[in-house]
């Protein structure tokens, strides 16, 4: 097996926007608010970039091509690469950026996601179509909706009532609003009570509106370059990257009668390569922090349980148990997740990792945590029978 | 949908309706026209086919409302069907005697093999009309051909065609246009139509005593019993006209009183039916034997089968009667891409999947590769829509445009292995649950809006 790029690459910068509504601000604004707090957090000058990965997955938001960042930017006579992986794009944006670094191909590196879903007009993502070979048969069903399958599936596994695991995922969601509340950056920064969350209006059974991340503008972005460039750049107590693993469907989970639906194995898979490039053996004692891809509360639930910080079908109890509330064992969702800053698809992967970014320095103001050492990204593009996704982790240098 | 709601919406404008408020009439959901219901009905009859499909040497489709006026329906019910592409093909339309029309054609073709028969109507009436208390949307499908299987032998034919025009609708136009009824009925109905089964029967040298089951389709309600007083046949002899539960399905009701028939007819019976339309045509045929009981659904049973829905508006709605604002979702674009449709049409319409031959597991769609094993080019074809399946997962979607929300989808397991994402309709009050068995029914997938070629796919309902 590959050795990896553990420690190969070192994060000296990186910036986010406030995510939300951002009716004023168009891509090229939030592509320069994010790159500008990089440049001044790495204290370096842009003509430093040697390279650049833009994540960007909406033609109809912000533009499918290298263009938009490279002219926002200014990156003039640099290679720019335009990637997209659904949900799991900014984590994309990143592991090329990485793995430039990490070949020797590049001294300093961009990765860039961004999104301007609110240039779409829809609630929630757009609904697409081409009237290609999916279109003849699949059922477009709206993102909740693919997602939302993973209750009837969980429930009917495990033999959880309807009731209970309605009330184990409106606390994943009252959760994330307690954490959101202490974000500047975050899109919904408000508490909701339990009562609120049960009782919202439907989107797709079993899922509320509270079950639902919000819908929001954002960009981040990360600087990337090797250990020892960092320190030549004074850099101390360095982020590293541990890992970073990304897996796609080939039709075996929507396909066979092999997958129960209570499940998301592409996270299972990613999980399991990312531990082993990182080094971790046993995630629920090693892992600081989490910031997980809650779509929607089913969603975070049930990725407890793939990434194996939670036993099968035991994430539900665990969620009840406040296992993943801000003093809680393991801390998910501290900067309030999809939940509170909506999901600019793109944007959302390096949104994760400049939270562990901030913890890891001790910069993370009143949501700190007590000496972080390692955190973990997850995002899910598609659905969770037929999709992609993506893990990262990051640390402090020698964990 | 019972009548008396439609009367009761009407009842501010149009009190005189409730006279009509009877009964109920079978109205179609949005994704269903004369295709669909036409494959529907083919399906059922061929259960019963002792030699599959493979004999089948010609389908008659016959509608007056038949989705496309250029494009041969019954190419599409055919694919659906999965009938041979040697076959032969033909619309019938442009008068409630298409039917009979498709059928007696098809009895009249003396070269070998069988042929399959198909009459569907989407019938629309215009809100507060008449017709759309009476009409109703049904199809019929009946297998011709020769040989030890035949329950019931064509005795023959009789046509009268003369330019009476009791009603009409132009090329374009939605609803239909009626002159009186008392005019249809005494120089229309009660002259042309005894006229033609009396020749008929005097050919056929069959006395009127005889005719054990009279059916009559295609004029005003009540007129079949003017006609068994003219022709002196016992009222008892008529065959129900359908009306207490479906409505008149035009070009589709002498179908649906034959199917009537032969599931109540005994042997050495003889059926007469007729069809009112710029004159008369009438076949007649003499019962030879029971129908088996078989697999087959029929005509009462699928009467059984029923949804019943007391809300007018969606009736209108699903119509088209009405555009409801259903937000930004509905925009989108259902364009198809023709040429890709035409290269997997066996798999979209006929909904064949593959089974593969390295490790065994049925799949859909048919990638060049297996979804298990990987193997390349290993997978003959496999059809679906005929084979058992289960609710796998599901949810109610309420946020996703459907013309009928909520849109149910999930994973269907179907019980030879093979799995996919499907849309599940006509749920009713019990609802679905993991474990729901299904089974499949041919459906408007999406409709385009703009250029108005409609994605057909199949659809899974409550079993």
């Amino acid at each position: 097996m590959a050795s990896g790029i553990k420690d190969k690459v070192a994060i000296i910068g990186m910036g986010c926007t406030r995510f939300g509504e951002r009716w004023d601000t168009g891509p090229e604004q939030l592509l320069t608010e994010a790159f500008t707090e990089a440049l001044a957090d790495a204290g370096i000058e842009r003509k430093q970039i040697g390279a650049a990965w833009y994540g960007s997955a909406m033609e109809r938001s912000v533009g499918n091509s290298a263009i938009p960042l490279s002219t926002a930017l200014r990156l003039e006579g640099i290679p720019v690469s335009r990637v997209e992986n659904m949900c799991a794009t900014g984590t994309e944006a990143l592991r090329g950026a990485a793995y430039a670094v990490a070949a020797g191909a590049v001294d300093i590196a961009l990765a860039m996601g961004a999104e301007k879903l609110k240039d779409t007009g829809y609630g929630g993502l757009p609904t697409l179509g081409k009237g290609n070979y999916a279109d003849l048969w699949m059922p477009y069903g709206s993102a909740p909706a693919g997602f939302a399958q993973l209750a009837a599936g969980y429930r009917t596994k495990y033999k959880v009532s309807k009731e209970d695991l309605k009330r184990a995922i409106g606390r994943v969601s009252w959760k994330s609003h307690q954490n959101g509340v202490k974000n500047p950056k975050a899109h919904l920064r408000k508490a909701v009570d339990m009562e609120t969350i049960l009782k919202a209006p439907m989107i797709a059974e079993p899922l509320g509106v509270f079950d639902c991340c919000g819908v929001s503008d954002g960009a981040a972005c990360a600087i990337v370059t090797t250990p020892d460039i960092a320190r030549a750049l004074g850099k101390k107590g360095l982020v590293t990257i541990k890992a970073i693993q990304l897996s796609a469907s080939a039709g075996r989970e929507w396909g066979t009668d092999q997958w129960d639906g209570s499940y998301v194995q592409n996270t299972r898979n990613a999980a399991k390569a990312a531990y082993h490039e990182a080094g971790i053996r046993n995630p629920r004692e090693e892992l600081s922090a989490m910031e997980v891809h809650d779509c929607f509360s089913i969603t975070e639930l049930v990725t407890m349980e793939d990434l194996g910080v939670s036993d099968d079908g035991q994430a539900w109890k665990d969620v009840l148990d406040g296992v993943f509330d801000a003093d809680g064992k393991i801390p998910c969702q501290i900067d309030g997740g999809l939940k509170c800053f909506g999901h600019p698809i793109g944007a959302s992967g390096l949104r994760m990792v400049y939270e562990h970014y901030l913890q890891l320095q001790g910069r993370a103001g009143p949501r700190q945590l007590e000496d972080p050492q390692l955190g973990l990204s997850h995002n899910l593009g598609g659905v969770p029978y037929n999709g992609v996704c993506a893990i990262s982790i990051v640390g402090q240098e020698g964990r | 949908m019972p009548r008396a709601v439609i009367a009761a919406a009407h009842a501010w404008a149009l009190p005189s309706l409730k006279s009509l408020g009877k009964g109920e009439k079978a109205f179609c959901g949005w994704d269903e026209d004369a295709i669909t219901m036409a494959v529907e009905a083919g399906r059922d009859c061929l259960r019963g086919a002792p030699q599959g499909v493979q004999s089948i040497v010609g389908l008659n489709f016959a509608s007056t409302s038949a989705p496309y006026a250029d494009l041969q329906n019954g190419a599409i019910v055919g694919a659906a069907l999965r009938l041979p592409e040697s076959r032969g093909s033909a619309d019938f339309a442009g008068s409630l005697r298409a039917g009979v029309s498709g059928l007696s054609q098809a009895l009249l073709d003396s070269t070998p093999g069988d042929r399959l028969v198909v009459a569907a109507e989407r019938r629309s009436g215009k809100p507060g009309s008449t017709q759309e208390m009476l009409y109703g949307s049904g199809a019929a499908a009946l297998l011709v051909g020769q040989g030890e299987d035949v329950i019931a032998r064509f005795l023959g034919r009789e046509t009268v065609t003369v330019p009476f025009v009791d009603h009409f609708r132009q090329s374009g136009e939605k609803f239909d246009y009626f002159w009186e009824e008392r005019w249809i009925r005494d120089e229309g109905v009660s002259k042309l139509v005894p006229r033609a089964v009396v020749a008929l029967l005097k050919r056929l040298e069959v006395p009127i005593e005889r005719v054990a089951h009279l059916g009559f389709a295609g004029g005003p309600s009540g007129s079949d019993k003017l006609i068994a007083k003219a022709l002196t046949v016992a009222p008892e002899k008529l065959l129900p006209d359908l009306q207490a539960q479906v409505g008149d399905t035009g070009a589709a009701h002498p179908l649906l009183q034959l199917a009537a028939a032969l599931e109540r007819a005994q042997p050495g019976e003889v059926i007469v039916i007729a069809c009112f339309g710029q004159g008369c045509e009438v076949v007649a045929f003499e019962m030879l034997r029971a129908a088996p009981s078989i697999a087959q659904r029929g005509l009462t049973a699928s009467l059984a089968r029923r949804i019943e829905e007391s809300a007018y508006l969606k009736l209108l709605s699903f119509d088209g009667a009405i555009d409801l604002e259903w937000g930004m979702r509905a925009e989108t674009d259902n364009k198809t891409a023709l040429t890709q449709f035409y290269r997997i049409a066996d798999q979209i319409l006929g909904f064949v999947g593959g089974k593969c031959a390295s490790c065994g597991t049925v799949q859909f769609p048919r990638f060049p590769s297996c979804v298990n094993c990987g193997a390349n080019d290993s997978q003959t074809p496999f059809p679906l829509s005929g084979e058992p399946a289960k609710v796998a997962t599901y949810t109610a979607d309420w946020l996703q445009y459907s013309p009928s929300p909520p849109l149910y989808m999930g994973l269907v397991q179907f019980d030879i292995g093979a799995r996919l994402l499907m849309e599940m309709v006509d749920i009713g009050p019990g609802g679905i649950e993991v474990g729901t068995p299904l089974t499949m029914c041919f459906r408007i997938k999406e409709r385009d809006r703009q250029r108005h070629y409609d994605r057909y796919f199949w659809k899974a309902v409550p079993a």
